[in-house]
C-alpha cells in the first residue's frame, strides 16, 4: 500500500514524535511504500540538525534522517510552519537574511500542496498528533 | 482499492475532511489548519471543515484579539466560499455544552449530531484533523 504519513508534534515532547517514526519503520519493513512524511504544526521541529540530545537518549532527528538514507524517503517540512519556528535550509536563510540554517539531512523546506498532493496520491494519510 | 491516481490535475477528485478541534487563539493548531484548507483548494478537491469540541469557537462571530496579541483570523473563514469550499459542519453537542447557536457563528454552517459526523467521516478518504 501506498501510504503518506503527517507528524504533527515536536520531538521528546509528545509520543506522536516517536510513535510516526516507529509506524514508518514497521511499514516499510512490511514492503509498503512510505509516498511522504509531511511535518507539520510542531512536527517541523523534528528536522532541526542542531538538535544534541544526550548520547544515551534516542535522537530523534538522527534517526528520521537515517531512515531517510535507507529508504529514500521525502521527508518534507511546512515552509510556513518552519518559518515561524526557526526551522531554515540553505534557500530560506538567504530569502530571510538568516545567519544560519539548520535543517537536518534528508529533509526538505517545501509548501502546503505537498500535504495535499500527499493525500491524493496515497492510499492512505496516516496522521500522528493529538 | 481504488487505482492510485497517476495526476490529480487529471480530475482525481477525492473527499477531504479537515477537522478542527482547537480554540482559535492559545495555540496557533487552528490558524494552521486554515492555511491547509486555503493552500488545499487549489487542488479542487471535494473539501468539508467540521468543528467539534472547542474548535467552534474558531468560527464564534465578533472575535477580538487586540488585548492577546494574537491575529483574528476569524474573518477569513468567510472567504472559504470564494474557495469553493461551502462544506462547514458544527457539531450539536459541542455546540451545545457550550451554549452557542449557528446565530453566534460567523458563516453558515450545517449542525449535525457527532453520530451524523462520525457516518460523513466515514465516507471520507483523507481525514486531517488539528
Amino acid at each position: 500500500m501506498k501510504l503518506s504519513v503527517v507528524v504533527n508534534e515536536g520531538p521528546y515532547q509528545h509520543q506522536a514524535a516517536d510513535t510516526a517514526y516507529h509506524f514508518c519503520r514497521a511499514a516499510l519493513a512490511k514492503g509498503h511504500e512510505i509516498f511522504r512524511v509531511f511535518f507539520y504544526h510542531d512536527g517541523v521541529n523534528n528536522g532541526t540538525r542542531l538538535a544534541t540530545p544526550p548520547q544515551d537518549e534516542r535522537d530523534i532527528v538522527k534517526r528520521w534522517s537515517e531512515l531517510a538514507e535507507k529508504h529514500d524517503l521525502d521527508l518534507v517540512v511546512c515552509v510556513a510552519a518552519a518559518q515561524r519556528r526557526g526551522i531554515v535550509d540553505e534557500d530560506e536563510q538567504k530569502r530571510h537574511g538568516k545567519d544560519v540554517n539548520n535543517i537536518a539531512p534528508g529533509f526538505r523546506i517545501s509548501g502546503l500542496g505537498q500535504l495535499v498532493e500527499a493525500g491524493i496520491e496515497s492510499d492512505r494519510v496516516v496522521v500522528f498528533g493529538d | 482499492m481504488e487505482d492510485t491516481p497517476e495526476k490529480y490535475e487529471g480530475g482525481v477528485v477525492k473527499k477531504f475532511m479537515y477537522v478542527n478541534r482547537r480554540a482559535p487563539h492559545g495555540t496557533i493548531y487552528a490558524q494552521e489548519s486554515l492555511e491547509v484548507v486555503l493552500i488545499g483548494a487549489a487542488f479542487e478537491q471535494d473539501v468539508s471543515i467540521v468543528f467539534l469540541d472547542d474548535g467552534v469557537y474558531q468560527i464564534r462571530k465578533d472575535q477580538d484579539t487586540s488585548a492577546i496579541g494574537t491575529k483574528n483570523f476569524s474573518k477569513t473563514f468567510r472567504a472559504l466560499e470564494m474557495y469553493d469550499v461551502e462544506k462547514l459542519y458544527v457539531e450539536k453537542e459541542s455546540m451545545e455544552a457550550r451554549g452557542m447557536t449557528v446565530d453566534d457563528l460567523i458563516v453558515p454552517v450545517e449542525m449535525k449530531t457527532s453520530e451524523e459526523i462520525g457516518r460523513l467521516m466515514e465516507k471520507q478518504d483523507v481525514i486531517l484533523s488539528f
